[in-house]
């Protein structure tokens, strides 16, 4: 994974700077000032709906260019470029529910010069609270940088600014990178845009349908077929720094999981074992794979090192023990079991040791996920129609979000505060990812080229 | 002659490869497992012979039904019906002793994915351990999960769920 260099907009915004020579200590002093003024603004509720700035109008004109250029980014230029930046924020912001954005395509586009220093009588009038303007430039060497700046139109100031210098084929991330910046300035929340989902892509009929493991940004660009549908695959994780995903392929006919290197395209087994292998679950430092294994019929949770070696009985229930979620620390394990009787979520320590059921509720509860701020347990709650549901790590307060025929399999944002899933189609047995944030008010449907299920989304890029 | 050498050869390379259950009744090329030679040719197939001894063709006629057995929602276990198909497979492969077969679990939709895979694994191990206690040599079954995947019914009701709770045996022909 390629990382973004982030730089100090002092000195790479030279060129308009040079005509105020004020700015460059202006500009830090006004931060200062503005993180504290800002925390009468920044609330910390629970769920994203609850905060004020959930209505802020935030204008994002086009981002400048210094000269246009042609870029290897697309094929018309720098000019170009910076239009499709912004629109790439105004549509992480508008698709997310967050704020109250304007794109680019209604307002007024600023000068490269006026990127630092804003014509605020464009702004005073359109119920923007805030303003995010930027530019781009192509370097000689090919590569892009994206300037962002986040401005307080009343207080006629700046809040918050940063860079990056990307590869032209990694452009869009820059400008996930600048709502990442927006939003965790204004909400007070963790990125989450600069990230990636792997999940199922589906097609065909229900007694014959093709699964494919396929990719793709948090916003659904940048899409890319993985495997080529000769055999099933599911339940697809990414490893946490977005170099492997272990997923379940029917590749030798049997269900096995394979981790499976993007840069190389090769896989390898889990594990080397005749028995069926599945529900592969990364620890957070990407170090071990849970996994779940079923011998003579009886299906228990399995630790093994990420870089292959000898695995580790977690579970000797007579009942199904399956999936697997660690908490953040990864000092624990949530998981399902049904040696109850039926479907629980329970937890462990990470080996396996203190087993002990969590879900004491009508219905059933499955695949359970740790938000990864460490505070919630997301699961799927059966009772009659499958729904979404949130609960405390003590397994009480559950939280149904969504209310359909069948939505399962819960993936947490990095930030820990939206939730996506997929929805079956009653009948056609179709399915869609949605995603839902944690007032169970904002929800929407991803758009993917075809069918698609088990999402499985990654942390934030570094 | 050759062109129904051809057709033979294909149908026959359905009846080996492709087919599980719900064959269509076409005139597949007779195949023994014991005697991989291939049948000489008749020149005028005005008789259509059944499919060979051991052959998943074969063995469906035979079972008429009784190769798949049914499941309660999240249940494993072998009722009297089940047990009533599973003597009538246990007694074909013992009749013809190098079959071999592969038994598959499924689930219905109504479940989470990764349960599903677990629970058609514990049907399948349930059909073929019942199998094993009426004689049948465990090395000459298999299980496979295919969890949800599967469907052989395509409703979303309580009797197509009824039929897609099942465990089918499948003969392995190679």
């Amino acid at each position: 994974m390629r990382k973004i260099l982030i730089f100090s907009l002092l000195a790479a915004i030279a060129a308009p700077a040079a005509a105020q020579s004020a700015l460059d200590p202006a500009g830090i002093e006004a931060e200062q000032v503005l993180a504290d003024a800002a925390e009468d603004e920044v609330l910390t509720g629970t769920v994203t709906d609850d905060s004020a700035w959930a209505d802020l109008g935030i204008a994002i004109p086009a981002f400048a260019t210094d000269r246009e250029q042609a870029t290897a980014a697309n094929a018309s230029g720098t000019t170009a470029l910076g239009l499709e930046l912004s629109r790439v924020v105004f549509n992480d912001l508008r698709n997310n529910g967050l704020f109250r954005p304007a794109g680019p395509d209604g307002l007024p586009r600023p000068t490269y010069s006026q990127i630092t220093a804003p014509a605020w009588s464009n702004w005073a009038n359109r119920s923007a609270e805030m303003l995010v303007q930027g530019y781009v430039r192509a370097g000689a060497d090919g590569r892009l940088t994206v300037g962002c700046y986040l401005y307080d139109v009343a207080l006629q100031s700046e809040l918050v600014r940063e860079g990056w210098i990307v590869q032209p084929s990694e452009w869009r991330r820059a400008a996930h990178k600048c709502s990442d910046l927006v939003y965790s300035r204004l909400s007070g929340e963790s990125p989450f845009f600069d990230s990636r989902i792997a999940y199922i892509a589906e097609t065909g009929p229900k007694n014959n349908r093709i699964k494919r493991l396929a990719i793709m940004d948090s916003d659904g660009a940048n899409h890319r077929f993985i495997t080529g549908g000769q055999s099933t695959a599911l339940s697809p994780r990414y490893s946490p720094d977005y170099t492997k995903i272990a997923y379940l392929s029917y590749t030798d006919g049997n269900p096995r999981i394979y981790i499976y290197d993007i840069a190389t395209e090769r896989q390898v087994l889990v594990t080397q074992s005749t028995n069926p292998t599945f529900a592969p679950r990364w620890s957070p430092d990407g170090r071990n794979i849970l996994y779940s294994m079923a011998i003579g019929g009886n299906t228990d949770i399995y630790m093994v090192p990420a870089s292959g070696g000898t695995p580790r009985r977690l579970t000797d229930s007579p009942g199904i023990d399956v999936g697997g979620s660690f908490s953040p620390d990864g000092s624990r394990i949530v998981f399902e079991s049904d040696r109850s009787g039926e479907q629980q979520v329970y937890v462990m320590n990470a080996d396996g040791t203190g087993q002990r059921r969590l879900t004491f509720f009508g219905g059933r509860a499955g695949t359970p996920e740790w938000s990864p701020r460490g505070d919630q347990i997301a699961i799927t709650y059966i009772a009659g129609n499958f729904r979404i549901g949130v609960m405390g790590t003590d397994g009480r307060g559950l939280r149904l979000l969504t209310d359909a025929w069948h939505d399962e399999a819960p993936t947490w944002a990095p930030n820990g505060r939206i939730i996506q899933f997929f929805r079956t189609e009653q009948g056609s047995g179709n399915t869609a990812i949605y995603q839902v944030d944690l007032t169970g008010e904002n929800e929407r449907r991803l758009a993917t080229p075809v069918g698609a299920s088990d999402p499985a989304w990654g942390p934030v890029l570094p | 002659m050759n062109k129904y050498l051809i057709a033979a050869t294909l149908m026959g390379a359905i009846a080996l490869t492709g087919c599980k259950k719900n064959l269509p009744e076409v005139a597949t090329l007779p195949r023994d497992v014991a005697t991989p030679t291939p049948t000489p040719m008749p020149t005028t197939p005005t008789v259509r012979p059944g499919p060979a001894a051991g052959t998943q063709a074969h063995f469906a006629t035979a079972m008429s039904g009784a190769d798949t057995i049914y499941f309660d929602t999240d249940r494993f276990n072998i009722d009297g019906e089940d047990a009533a198909a599973l003597r009538r497979q246990a007694e074909y492969m013992v009749q013809y002793p190098n079959a071999r077969a592969t038994v598959e679990g499924h689930a219905d939709e109504r479940g989470t994915r990764d349960y599903n895979l677990a629970l058609g694994e514990r049907r399948a191990n349930s059909a073929k351990n019942y199998l094993v206690s009426l004689g049948v040599s465990e090395s000459r079954l298999r299980t496979l999960s295919q969890g949800e995947e599967r469907p052989a019914a395509m409703g979303s009701d309580e009797n197509a769920w009824a039929r897609n709770r099942r465990a089918v045996t499948v003969m392995i022909t190679n």
